[in-house]
């Protein structure tokens, strides 16, 4: 469940986010938002709040999907406790992550 | 067009052989030839010994299914000619033992087949003289599923059949949506409690190769993506309606 | 699985090959789709870090932009921003299979289903990029 839902959120979201902070912005293609501005917008609780849920649920989307490459594109299944912890535990270490990143915004 | 072509074919004798070996045979290559007739031809003119199923030479029957050139294919249904000038690799069906040159064991999927109860489950019966009436939308819901032939060219197809012995496979699921979306039926929790376990569906990642092989155009992968669908909103209701609708 | 017998000692079992994903263009192109998704947690990855750059200040900020535009850092996300559309377009593009959506009888052709994911991907992205470059 967390798998489609972090599928359609990254679908959606990530693409504009990596084109315009990836490549946009340090290839001045477009003017960047000074830093002023991008503190404003990120500390406001709506932002922090959707940076949360688009990192969490990517991440949770990442872990499942990897578990399963794992399995079947090398066929490692018998390591699935390794697998299991390095992808969940992975998308539980990055949410936890982000909520502590976006509290201690000023 | 030249009137010879070469087929490499698999042969395989369990009480002499370690493993299965290619070897090739010169058939004629005649416009309307398939698969099946050089294989025919074979058995008959150049090695009588060349062992394989078929049945009704005309794609209904499922019992064909071989790998050609790689790909799984209903040797009835593929014309030699598209492979001029060949030659031809004809293979047992991946993913399944091999029981001599191009059988193979299906009484994995049949145990599988059996576990989704392709049947209708009534859980209370008509009176014998009342009938189940359908409209036709009725029977659209469900009609591209019941076209299943078992020729199982889907599990040859399906990595995840190949990798993980635990799986359903494409047609199993398939059946199963055929009949939990048959108005008539009243089994879908039944089918459900047993496919919703761990390999049953969820092993499937959706490489969707088992629609592209499919002769009968069944779309199973579109079946199991539905089924995960369904499966996951009654798991969403038992948690709202924990005694709700059942 | 038939056991053997007498006249049918054993069947044969192919092991799957590790490579089994290179031996078809159709699986190959399945495990790209999939490893689309390390590209998915590398762009939240880079989204981290940024926003842990924007908390300690305009110069560990600057700092973190020169770092975005150095040549490898450049390089891999033009490779992950490839991949993730890659991700979006494949995951719209199979959504219809996984709903079939009926209206009057007739399921809905697979575009009914997809475009509206596409027009949807084309708003949100328009008002993200209209909410970073204004002002």
């Amino acid at each position: 469940m967390l798998f489609s839902v972090g599928g359609v959120v990254s679908a959606m979201l990530l693409p504009i986010h990596l084109l315009l902070f990836g490549l946009a912005f340090p290839l001045g293609w477009l003017d960047p938002p000074s830093y002023e501005r991008l503190l404003a917008i990120v500390s406001h609780p709506a932002t922090r709040a959707y940076l949360f849920v688009l990192c969490s649920l990517s991440l949770f989307h990442w872990g499942h999907r990897f578990r399963f490459t794992l399995y079947d594109g090398l066929q490692i299944k018998h390591l699935n406790e390794l697998i299991n912890i390095f992808c969940y535990g992975g998308a539980v270490l990055g949410t936890a992550l982000a909520a502590y990143l976006l509290w201690t915004i000023p | 067009m030249a009137n010879r072509i070469t087929l490499e074919v698999t042969r395989y004798h369990p009480a002499h052989d370690e493993k299965p070996q290619l070897e090739s045979y010169e058939v004629p290559l005649r416009k309307e030839w398939v698969v099946l007739d050089a294989l025919n031809y074979i058995k008959d003119h150049l090695d009588g010994s060349l062992s394989f199923r078929w049945s009704c030479r005309m794609g209904v029957c499922g019992s064909c299914g071989m790998t050609v050139n790689g790909v799984p294919k209903l040797t009835c249904a593929t014309f030699l000619s598209d492979y001029a000038p060949g030659p031809v690799c004809v293979e047992p069906m991946k993913n399944f033992p091999v029981l001599r040159d191009l059988v193979v064991d299906t009484s994995d999927f049949l145990m599988k087949l059996g576990k989704s109860k392709p049947w209708i489950i009534r859980k209370v019966e008509k009176p014998l003289d009342e009938e189940y009436f359908q409209t036709p939308e009725q029977l659209d819901a469900y009609k591209q599923f019941s076209m299943c032939i078992n020729c199982l060219l889907c599990y040859a197809a399906c990595p995840v059949y190949g990798l993980d012995p635990l799986f359903s496979g494409p047609a199993a699921i398939a059946l199963a949506q055929r009949y939990n979306l048959d108005s008539r039926d009243q089994g879908a929790s039944d089918r459900l409690d047993i496919l919703s376990q761990h390999d049953g569906i969820w092993g499937c990642t959706f490489v969707g190769e088992c629609t592209q092989v499919c002769p009968k155009k069944v779309d199973p992968a579109g079946a199991i993506q539905q089924y995960k669908l369904t499966a996951t909103m009654e798991w969403v209701k038992s948690l709202v309606l924990p005694r709700g609708a059942e | 699985m038939i056991s053997p017998t007498e006249y049918l000692p054993k069947s044969y079992h192919a092991r799957v090959s590790t490579y089994w994903w290179l031996k078809r263009w159709a699986y190959l192109k399945f495990i790209l789709r999939e490893a689309s998704a390390v590209f998915v947690a590398w762009a939240v990855i880079v989204t981290l870090l940024q926003i842990h750059a924007l908390t300690r200040g305009p110069a560990d900020y600057a700092q973190f932009q020169n770092l975005l535009r150095s040549p490898v850092v450049l390089a891999l996300n033009v490779v992950s921003l490839f991949f993730i559309i890659f991700h979006a377009v494949t995951w719209f593009n199979l959504a219809p299979k996984a709903m079939a959506v009926r209206l009057r009888g007739k399921r809905l052709p697979s575009v009914a289903v997809a475009g509206p994911n596409y027009l949807a991907w084309l708003v949100i992205s328009a008002a993200v990029a209209w909410i970073l470059l204004r002002g």
